[in-house]
């Protein structure tokens, strides 16, 4: 069917400036109402007395009360501590054994593909599913995590207490975190290894330069950019981390693995102090999104180079 | 033309005719709120019977225990309309009351001739008053709970376990009466042998995320001599939250937790205790009421193998309260056909089938009728401990209360982290911040 003339004329007469906007406005109206919005809220409200759990009582400004409030706060220095402690080491054994795996499955050995799928199992499963299946892998008495410890070091199941033991707890949330989401970082590391041209090992053979050297040389600088890019996704995703530590410790014993997230949530929808936990929520967002930025600026350096 | 015209009035009709209809519809189902649990289950045969009354049809939504008190005081705070009825939690009372969530009941009692006086006291003020003690009403006492203990009949009874433990502790192996027995109970048990399996002495209370450990730990707290608040002086703290007492039976807790728990007990609550029941890992098990008519039923440990005490005794005698009232959301569009099914709900014949099929009846024409006690094993067990209920702070603020609690009993008796003394300071210190900024003190 064809158009009726005078809607043709009218697109017709549209420039490609507001075409262009036509295009793009739902998104931008997408954004702003479930993003932008919503952060000008909670700046708003950061600076208030709010309390959702009481919406007929007056609002008042309290100025920069919520922000000193929280930074004065030893419990959510105690949780950021507790955060960064899980975000270092959970980079650190997920990048080393994510780059050892996809410089392995880049070999290209028999069978390479099905171990690659292998591999990436944990990270398509639920965090939900994950975090209850770990929880009875560390069960004292019938999991196999603590069978397994036990007989490696001899120290009966019953001690093997990984969510109840004050030193155990948070490395029991890193081992898991490590084991769903290396295979991510494999990836982005194997996409890094396998955009290496082949022409440059050669030029290397050439010149007699051992496997050892190849490696630092050519494969971790190319990689590099890859290896960096994994490490701030999996930074952000870390610093958020909330679910597992939810199903797997709640934050305890005590608050020895109260994450940042959860000593959040806690104050915007247990205690329902929305202003304080507004001010919390705006400091975390700038700490992570300034160190984001100093990171893509690196990030850059070393691709220029 | 004319055809047309008729197809498009018609199809006008036809519109305006199903957008009417969900609103006729609307006004015969109501939406009731609750946890998903056994009880829930029990209501949902119960209120049957008004629907078939009635005519107007019930729709449940019932929420996991993790998520109960999050999902629906979300719901109410966002003035949402998803609930016309909705079973709150006894700590909600004071928020939902000053906040305007629940509609206020005393008219409608006075019509509809529903006196508190019929239904337990202790289940009227912790479900219902706010201000506590003030005739005030927001709910109708609808689920009696509170913390009380099963134990392994079936082991206790063992010839050769008896004459051991009466060589040893010089007292008859049986339900104790105090909580040092119940620590040697415990003791006796923990890591045994009984039918060819290890067992363990008892499960408690100790889960972080929510209330748990507060829900068990206050059980033990009260009997040592722990009081919320100077009873002369409200919000007054110190000396009776962490008076000498309380410190004593807050060691007592962690003593317990250290000697007689199964490996992995960090982080129990009402499920966890239960399945560390069923399973046969212990020999006794602190858990609310409401698990009793389950653990009797079950195959492995119930029937002639369990049985059930209250909260033994210290220097005073208490339980911790659990439970709920029903209440009519001031947000619902349907709060006369609400109020129709408390109205309902109220009547002794209700209430008696209600305890019938699995529920805690609070209707004292109900739980002191004669035969009540022997009606169900652990009905007795049940009587008693509600005799003896104290709740946590039912104050607006609840929630910061019970976080503070979380914190710093988990801390202490799980984490091992300071002293009793240490945690009862800090709880105070908390506490008067929260109050502080109330603007109570």
């Amino acid at each position: 069917m064809a158009t009726p003339a005078p809607i043709a004329r009218r697109v017709r007469g549209l420039s490609d400036r507001a075409i262009a906007w036509a295009f793009i406005a739902p998104a931008i109206t997408l954004l702003l109402a479930i993003n932008i919005f919503p952060l000008l809220w909670a700046i708003y409200l950061s600076f208030t007395n709010y309390r959702a759990n009481r919406p007929n009582a007056v609002v008042e400004g309290v100025g920069l009360r919520n922000y000193q409030r929280v930074l004065t706060d030893p419990d959510i220095w105690q949780a950021m501590q507790t955060t960064a402690h899980f975000v270092f080491w959970t980079i650190v054994l997920q990048t080393v054994i994510g780059f050892a795996l996809a410089y392995l499955i880049d070999r290209k050995f028999r069978g390479h593909a099905f171990w690659t799928t292998i591999i990436l199992i944990p990270m398509m499963l639920s965090p939900a599913v994950v975090g209850n299946f770990w929880r009875f892998l560390y069960e004292p008495q019938i999991g196999l995590f603590a069978y397994a410890a036990s007989m490696v070091t001899g120290i009966p199941t019953s001690e093997i207490r990984m969510l109840g033991d004050v030193s155990l707890a948070p490395w029991a949330i890193i081992i898991v975190d490590t084991w769903m989401w290396t295979p991510y970082v494999m990836l982005i590391c194997l996409a890094g290894l396998r955009s290496i041209p082949d022409y440059i090992y050669e030029a290397a053979e050439v010149d007699r330069a051992s496997s050892w050297r190849q490696f630092w040389s050519i494969t971790v600088p190319m990689a590099l950019p890859f290896i960096m890019l994994a490490v701030l996704f999996r930074g952000i995703e870390n610093f958020k981390m909330f679910d597992m530590v939810t199903l797997l410790t709640g934050g305890g014993p005590g608050s020895v693995t109260e994450v940042a997230s959860i000593t959040l949530k806690r104050a915007a929808f247990e205690s329902w102090a929305t202003g304080r936990a507004s001010a919390f929520a705006i400091i975390l967002f700038v700490a992570v999104f300034g160190l984001a930025n100093i990171y893509v600026k690196a990030l850059n350096k070393v691709k220029q180079r | 033309m004319q055809m047309k015209l008729k197809a498009l009035l018609g199809l006008a009709s036809a519109l305006a005719l199903s957008s009417a209809l969900p609103n006729a519809a609307k006004a015969e189902q109501l939406t009731l709120c609750w946890a998903a649990w056994d009880p829930a289950n029990a209501l949902v045969e119960l209120s049957k019977d008004f629907t078939a009354k009635t005519k107007i049809d019930m729709k449940f939504e019932f929420v996991p225990w993790t998520s109960y008190a999050d999902r629906f005081l979300n719901e109410l705070n966002s003035q949402g309309k998803l609930c016309d009825l909705i079973i709150g939690d006894s700590q909600w009372i004071g928020g939902a009351a000053e906040n305007g969530h629940y509609v206020k009941l005393n008219e409608f009692f006075d019509k509809e001739g529903i006196k508190m006086d019929d239904f337990v006291p202790a289940t009227v003020v912790g479900y219902s008053e706010w201000p506590k003690n003030t005739p005030n009403y927001w709910a109708l006492p609808a689920m009696g709970d509170v913390v009380g203990w099963t134990y392994r009949k079936d082991w206790f009874e063992k010839p050769e376990l008896q004459k051991e433990f009466k060589e040893k502790y010089g007292w008859d192996l049986g339900p104790p009466k105090t909580y040092d027995q119940l620590k040697q109970i415990a003791e006796f048990f923990q890591k045994r042998e009984v039918d060819g399996k290890t067992v363990y002495g008892a499960s408690i209370y100790t889960e972080r995320g929510s209330e748990g450990i507060t829900m068990g730990v206050t059980n033990v707290l009260y009997d040592w001599g722990f009081q919320y608040e100077n009873p002369k002086k409200p919000y007054e703290m110190e000396g009776f939250v962490n008076s000498p007492d309380a410190v004593k039976g807050l060691e007592f807790y962690k003593a317990l937790y250290d000697c007689c728990t199964p490996p992995g007990s960090s982080n129990v609550y009402m499920v966890e205790s239960a399945d560390a029941f069923k399973s046969g890992q212990v020999a006794m098990q602190m858990n609310f009421a409401f698990t009793w008519p389950g653990l009797y039923k079950d195959e492995k440990v119930g029937g002639d193998r369990i049985g059930f005490f209250p909260n033994p005794a210290e220097k005073a005698h208490f339980a911790q309260l659990g439970g709920q009232g029903i209440s009519v959301v001031s947000y619902s569009e349907k709060r006369d056909a609400a109020l129709q099914y408390i109205k309902w709900f109220a009547q002794p014949d209700v209430q008696a089938k209600w305890w019938e099929l699995g529920g805690y009846s609070c209707l004292k024409a109900v739980v002191n009728a004669p035969g009540f006690a022997s009606s169900q094993p652990y009905a007795q067990a049940f009587l008693d401990s509600m005799a003896i209920v104290k709740d946590f702070w039912a104050e607006p603020s609840y929630a910061s209360l019970l976080q503070d609690m979380q914190k710093r009993v988990h801390n202490y008796v799980v984490a091992g982290n300071g002293t009793a003394k240490e945690a009862l300071d800090g709880l105070v210190k908390d506490w008067t911040e929260v109050f502080e900024e109330d603007g109570k003190i």
